[in-house]
């Protein structure tokens, strides 16, 4: 077993969380790495996959699946996600929808310089939404993904999950 | 070409208890409403949105009709959405379109390439098992009990004139007496979902 196998973020365990807590669709534009996510959210009979041509559709799709009774989640990854900026904030934030975004953090490292302007804006963009969010690299991080389940529902606000193990978490 | 009030009055007594987001045409179908719990003029929240919140309401309520009132430049900010929507097929689902030809709130200025778009070519293309396009209220009203009474998704482009509106938006009649928390409220309570 290497260190990315060690140190990974499993789809399985991204899998369990949106379980345990009740989502009932994905909605959903891939980025480079979720395909055993999505192998796996395919399989699962519970969760209906919303596939979106563009990300910000994202937004007004869970916005409409949560006024009506659903439990949405929004897979996406930063660079759409800062290309949504108009959708999060009339449909999210205007709506008071309660949602949970999982956003991939392109870019994301720990080590060295960062040498990607997807990740440099990152934060700042959530910031200046006020946005609040949570950092996930691995399954010991995970229990952060409920976490951000609860502080939705309580504060009626989108809240962000960053997936910062992007590049290997989802790939075996 | 017909009036967008009067398109909604021939709408009127097909509703029955269908979700209606009225979109642009919200300003007249409040004459028209008869079940204004179950309506949801939003506004604007953001531009190019609507058809997505139409598709979630439709997904998360299977069981009853969602009717749309979308316009030529929301779609055309989100073409994409169309295939999002053919994908899923949402048997529940009705999307109609107001094509006035232009950005009637801004002064009236054409949307790209106004006279030449075919919307329910479009639609068609992306997927949709059924589309149509009316420019004339008497074949309008002639075919929507038939649009209504087969399962959807199915598209309607429908040709209106443009009511443009140049007075400063300070000045001009507010239409909506509810607010956007209202407004979900009143439709969650209707559905029988908490706050």
């Amino acid at each position: 077993m290497n260190d990315a196998a060690v140190t990974a973020l499993s789809p399985e365990t991204v899998l369990g969380e949106m379980k345990k807590n009740g989502v009932t669709h994905v909605v959903w534009l891939p980025d480079s790495e979720t395909n055993w996510l999505y192998l796996l959210m395919k399989a699962e009979p519970s969760l209906r996959l919303v596939g979106v041509s563009r990300e910000g559709h994202a937004c007004s799709i869970a916005a409409g699946l949560a006024v009506a009774g659903g439990k949405p989640l929004i897979l996406i990854q930063n660079t759409g996600m800062m290309e949504s900026g108009d959708s999060l904030r009339g449909w999210l934030l205007g709506l008071n929808i309660p949602v949970v975004l999982m956003v991939g953090y392109r870019g994301w490292t720990r080590h060295g310089v960062n040498q990607d302007s997807a990740a440099t804006y990152t934060e700042r963009f959530l910031m200046a939404f006020g946005i609040n969010y949570y950092l996930v690299e691995n399954d010991a991080d995970a229990p952060r993904i409920s976490i951000a389940f609860e502080e939705t529902e309580r504060t009626k606000r989108p809240v962000v999950v960053l997936v910062g193990d992007e590049y290997h978490g989802f790939n075996r | 070409m017909m009036h967008t009030a009067d398109m909604l009055k021939v709408f009127g007594p097909y509703r029955e208890d269908a979700i209606v987001i009225p979109g642009r045409g919200g300003r007249y179908w409040t004459e028209h409403t008869t079940r204004p719990n179950l309506d949801v003029p939003l506004g604007d929240p953001a531009m190019g949105g609507h058809a997505g919140f139409a598709l979630g309401v439709a997904l998360a309520r299977p069981e009853r009709k969602v009717i749309l009132f979308d316009s030529e430049g929301d779609l055309l900010m989100s073409l994409g959405m169309l295939v999002t929507i053919a994908e899923q097929q949402p048997a529940n689902f009705y999307h109609l379109l107001i094509d006035n030809g232009c950005y009637a709130t801004t002064g009236g200025q054409p949307v790209p390439n106004a006279d030449n778009i075919a919307y329910d070519v479009i639609a068609r293309g992306a997927g949709y098992p059924r589309a149509f396009a009316f420019d004339e209220l008497g074949q309008f009203s002639a075919q929507l009990p038939d649009i209504l009474g087969k399962p959807g998704p199915v598209f309607v482009a429908l040709k209106v004139a443009a009511e443009i509106e140049n007075a400063p938006i300070g000045r001009r009649r507010r239409w909506q007496t509810r607010t956007r928390d209202q407004v979900v409220k009143d439709l969650r309570a209707e559905l029988g979902l908490g706050a």
